[in-house]
């Protein structure tokens, strides 16, 4: 018995690679590769849930999506609500980093404010905003009146709506961008900066030419981990607008969203979902090549 | 001398004064809903908006009383911690075996994992648990969690693994350990810090998740992200009703991340400044 022990823990562990992952590769497989392989499936179908079996359409769905206004309406909206907020919390999210890159009475409370929005969940933080955007009694509103600014009808007007959804967005993420460069900036070496005290470099000089590069390669790689879940922004959305007034907030995710479980057009919603996917795929291709070039440098 | 004193005085000052201004919108979120939830109904649609009334805990009781609420926070207590547990047992072998050798398809399969858009994998899971008839079941919400908390906790493990020194492991061996026994009793010990942010982090995500319980779960089985969600949805807000819930549910989740908040940040950057 004991022989037989031995002779199995022998066995397992000569092939510890295989055996250390093989559970977790195998429900991976089953919960993620074969939803996707039946999606990419549908992709080719034409097929409303409920309604009879699948039919073959070949590429028909991507040809569908080509002449409808919808999906462009969804891109150019995607496009306009990730481009701007991704650029602005990378952007505040270092310019406040380097406010805190100092040593304080008080850094510890700043890293625990911030970390507040990270881990609030979305939808109840939005729920929580939408109060606060209340054209007529909203506290923003009034705050703006008080100041003597004119208040703002936010997500009740087309154009204001996604600059609206973006300074959600931004208030949302731009605390865990600046935790992430803070930290880098921490590890970053003091010997460049003495030399250029030495040779009297200015503020922005020493921001331009030594902090920039140097973190740069942590500016790519949050701004990767964060596009991830950005271009796919669903909670935040959803919960303010539900893409409205009419589709003026409806990005392309959101859209295939619709699709798939308002209209239950599988085979269209499931063709959608691929070119969401492939959107995110270039993006990250191109932020890893241009990382690849930071760290080189 | 003295001149630069109060030069010194004036610029900490001032420094101070833009740490307050930048730690304001953060906070001031935060206790507005905490505020909204203290206030009546009548207080939270009064202008000016109220910044100093008598609080009430009128709404927490009315939210456990009238909404079930209590039912729907063990609901996201018994999802989340089982979508923790099961990824942990099956992602803390393979993100040390990822780490150890350099498995990097798998790797792979978990960047596609978080790459693919959450409704791709919703769409299939729903005709999938509908023909099961386990649509508002505790299994169809914990296996579509674990499409996030999984590739979570093994993506998150695998820098805090590669940032093991090896010598007590191999120490481990040579005394006459199996490689699973050095695992449990050597190498998992030495994890717990990565361990515990893996595990809060998933939870914290399970916790939050709305999509997959938007569509899959139902009477039985709805999640506090869901049912916030339905205050607003009979057309009459309950913003009282709203700031109550909202703060149940963030509550327990910032306090988490509170404590745990040095090792979310580095754990987020290992991971992203990884290959």
């Amino acid at each position: 018995m004991t022989a037989a022990l031995s002779a199995i823990t022998r066995f397992v562990d000569r092939r510890q690679r295989i055996f250390f992952p093989a559970p977790a590769v195998a429900v991976l497989f089953l919960i993620i590769v074969l939803p996707i392989a039946f999606n990419l499936y549908l992709t080719f179908t034409k097929w409303t849930v409920g309604l009879g079996q699948p039919q073959f359409i070949g590429f028909d769905n991507f040809v569908e999506a080509f002449g409808d206004e919808r999906v462009w309406n969804g891109v150019r909206v995607m496009i306009y609500f990730s481009g701007a907020s991704l650029a602005l919390e990378l952007g505040l999210g270092l310019l406040i980093a380097i406010y805190f890159n100092r040593a304080f009475r008080g850094s510890e409370a700043v890293q625990a404010i911030y970390i507040i929005p990270f881990a609030a969940t979305p939808v109840a933080v939005a729920l929580i905003w939408r109060i606060m955007l209340n054209p007529d009694i909203g506290v923003i509103n009034y705050m703006l009146r008080s100041v003597g600014l004119p208040p703002g009808l936010w997500v009740s007007n087309e154009h204001m709506v996604i600059p609206t959804l973006v300074m959600v967005d931004v208030w949302k993420w731009t605390p865990m961008i600046t935790l992430i460069v803070l930290a880098g900036l921490k590890s970053l070496p003091p010997d460049p900066y003495e030399a250029a005290r030495i040779d009297g470099a200015n503020p922005l000089q020493i921001f331009w030419y030594i902090t920039l590069p140097l973190i740069r390669p942590v500016l790519i790689a949050a701004l990767m981990l964060r596009s991830l879940d950005n271009l796919k922004e669903f909670d935040l959305i959803y919960t303010i607008t539900q893409g409205g007034p009419g589709i003026a907030s409806e990005t392309l995710y959101l859209y295939s969203y619709n699709v798939s479980f308002g209209y239950f057009k599988a085979g269209y919603g499931s063709a959608l979902m691929v070119v969401v996917f492939l959107v995110v795929l270039v993006f990250n291709v191109l932020m890893n090549r241009l990382r690849r070039d930071a760290s080189a440098v | 001398m003295a001149k630069n004193r109060t030069e010194k005085t004036l610029k900490s000052i001032l420094f101070y004064a833009g740490a307050v201004a930048l730690c304001a919108p953060p906070l001031f979120v935060f206790v507005w809903m905490i505020l909204t939830g203290l206030k009546t109904g009548v207080q939270n649609i009064s202008y000016p908006p109220q910044f100093i009334f008598m609080p009430t805990l009128e709404n927490f009781r009315a939210v456990f009383a009238q909404y079930n609420f209590f039912h729907y926070l063990m609901n996201s207590l018994i999802i989340a911690t089982l979508a923790t547990a099961i990824s942990l047992v099956l992602g803390l072998p393979a993100a040390y075996s990822i780490a150890k050798y350099r498995q990097g398809k798998i790797g792979l399969l978990i960047l596609i994992a978080r790459m693919t858009p959450f409704v791709s994998y919703l769409l299939p899971w729903y005709i999938i648990f509908r023909y099961l008839k386990l649509i508002d079941s505790y299994t169809a919400l914990t296996v579509t969690h674990l499409i996030i908390t999984m590739p979570m906790v093994i993506w998150l493990m695998v820098s805090f693994f590669e940032s093991m020194p090896s010598e007590l492991e191999d120490a481990a061996m040579i005394d006459g350990c199996s490689r699973w026994q050095s695992f449990i009793k050597i190498v998992l010990p030495l994890m717990r810090n990565g361990i515990a942010t893996s595990a809060i982090m998933a939870f914290i995500f399970s916790w939050n998740q709305f999509l997959f319980s938007l569509i899959l779960s139902g009477p039985q089985t709805k999640t506090v992200p869901v049912a916030v969600y339905n205050f607003i949805s009979y057309g009459k807000i309950d913003w009282a009703g709203i700031g109550a819930a909202a703060t149940l549910i963030v509550l327990p989740v910032s306090i988490f991340a509170f404590f745990v908040r040095k090792s979310i940040v580095q754990g987020l950057t290992m991971g992203a400044l990884k290959d």
